[in-house]
C-alpha cells in the first residue's frame, strides 16, 4: 500500500518553456531508461528476492522511482506549458503536440512509446540484480547526455543533477543487494541453482533455513 | 511488549488498520468532490485519528508499517527491512 504525498522529491521551478529540450527529457520518463521502466522493474522483481535485504532495497528504490517519475513530468510539464504555436512548430515538438497536446504520454525521445519490454523480471536474484545495476548506470548516462545539452541552464540542470546523483546511490545500494544474495549461495558456482526457484524459503523462513543448513 | 509473537493477535491487530485505512482511503475519495461536507469531515477526522493510533502501536507491538513510524519499536537496529512482506505466508515461509 502506498500513500501520496503532495510534494516533489526534490522542488523543480523552471520558468521558461523549451520545446526542445522537453522532448530530450521526457525519455527519462517514459524512454528505454526511464525512471517508469526503473519502478515497474524493482517493483515487480521483488516477489522473486531470496531474503528481505534484497526485498527491501527494490522496494524503497522502486517506490523512490514513482518519486522521480513524477519529478521527470514535472519537468516535461514545466516546459511546455505557455508554449507558442510558432515553438511548437520550429522545435520539432509538432507530431507530439499533434498526438497530446501538452499532456504527459511515456515516449522516449524518439517517439517510441513505452511498453514493458524496456525491463525484464526473470525470477532470478542474480540475473534481475545485474540487470538493476544495468539499469542505474544506463539511466545515470542518459543523465549525463542530457546535462550535456542543459548545462546552461540552471533551473533544468539542477533538478536532473539530482536525479543523476540518485543512480549512482541506487547502483551502490543493488551492489550491496547483490553481495547479500551471493553470500547466501555457493561461492564456487553462483549458478548451481536458482535461490527463489529451487529453495525459496532459505533465507526468509527461519524454520527453512535451519532444515537447510542440517543437510 | 504484550502482543510480541502471537501471530493471532498481530492479524487482529492488522486487521484493525485495514479497516480503518480503507475508511480513510474511501472518505478522502468523498471529499475531494465534497470538501464542505462536515458529516464527511468529521468521519474523516475520527478515522484519521483512530489510525494513526493503531499505525503507531503496530509499529511499538510487531514493527513499522511505514517509515514515519520506523523508531517506534524497542532495539537500536533498522527494524523496516527485516518487516515480512504483504505477500509472504505466516513465519516468513514464501
Amino acid at each position: 500500500m502506498w500513500n501520496y504525498e503532495k510534494r516533489l522529491q526534490y522542488p523543480v521551478n523552471i520558468k521558461t518553456p523549451n520545446a526542445k529540450i522537453a522532448q530530450f527529457i521526457m525519455s527519462q520518463y517514459g524512454g528505454p531508461d526511464g525512471e517508469i521502466g526503473a519502478s515497474m522493474r524493482y517493483l515487480s522483481q521483488r516477489f522473486a528476492m531470496p531474503n528481505r535485504m534484497a526485498s527491501a532495497v527494490l522496494n524503497d528504490v522502486g517506490t523512490e522511482e514513482l518519486a522521480h517519475l513524477e519529478m521527470v513530468s514535472t519537468i516535461v510539464h514545466q516546459l511546455t506549458r505557455d508554449l507558442s504555436m510558432e515553438e511548437i512548430e520550429k522545435s520539432g515538438f509538432g507530431p507530439y503536440y499533434i498526438d497530446h497536446g501538452n499532456g504527459i504520454w511515456p515516449q522516449a525521445a524518439g517517439g517510441i512509446p513505452f511498453n514493458a519490454c524496456e525491463f525484464q523480471s526473470k525470477g532470478d536474484p542474480v540475473t534481475d540484480l545485474f540487470e538493476d545495476l544495468a539499469a542505474e548506470q544506463k539511466a545515470r548516462a542518459t543523465y549525463d547526455n542530457i546535462l550535456r545539452v542543459v548545462r546552461d541552464i540552471p533551473e533544468i540542470a539542477d533538478p536532473i543533477r539530482f536525479l543523476r546523483a540518485r543512480e549512482v546511490v541506487h547502483f551502490q545500494r543493488f551492489g550491496e543487494a547483490l553481495r547479500s544474495v551471493q553470500e547466501q549461495l555457493d561461492a564456487k558456482n553462483f549458478y548451481a541453482f536458482n535461490p527463489s526457484f529451487d529453495c525459496p524459503c532459505e533465507a526468509s523462513c527461519q524454520k527453512c533455513g535451519q532444515q537447510n543448513q542440517n543437510r | 511488549m504484550m502482543y510480541r509473537d502471537q501471530p493471532e493477535n498481530r492479524m487482529q491487530l492488522l486487521q484493525k488498520i485495514n479497516e480503518v485505512s480503507f475508511a480513510v482511503d474511501d472518505i478522502l475519495l468523498y471529499l475531494d468532490t465534497h470538501p464542505c461536507c462536515e458529516d464527511a469531515l468529521a468521519y474523516y477526522r475520527e478515522q484519521s485519528e483512530k489510525r494513526k493510533k493503531l499505525m503507531k502501536e503496530y509499529a511499538k507491538c510487531y514493527g513499522p508499517l511505514t517509515i514515519d513510524d520506523a523508531l517506534e519499536s524497542d532495539g537500536d537496529t533498522w527494524k523496516w527491512m527485516e518487516q515480512p512482506f504483504p505477500w509472504e505466508k505466516e513465519g516468513g515461509c514464501r
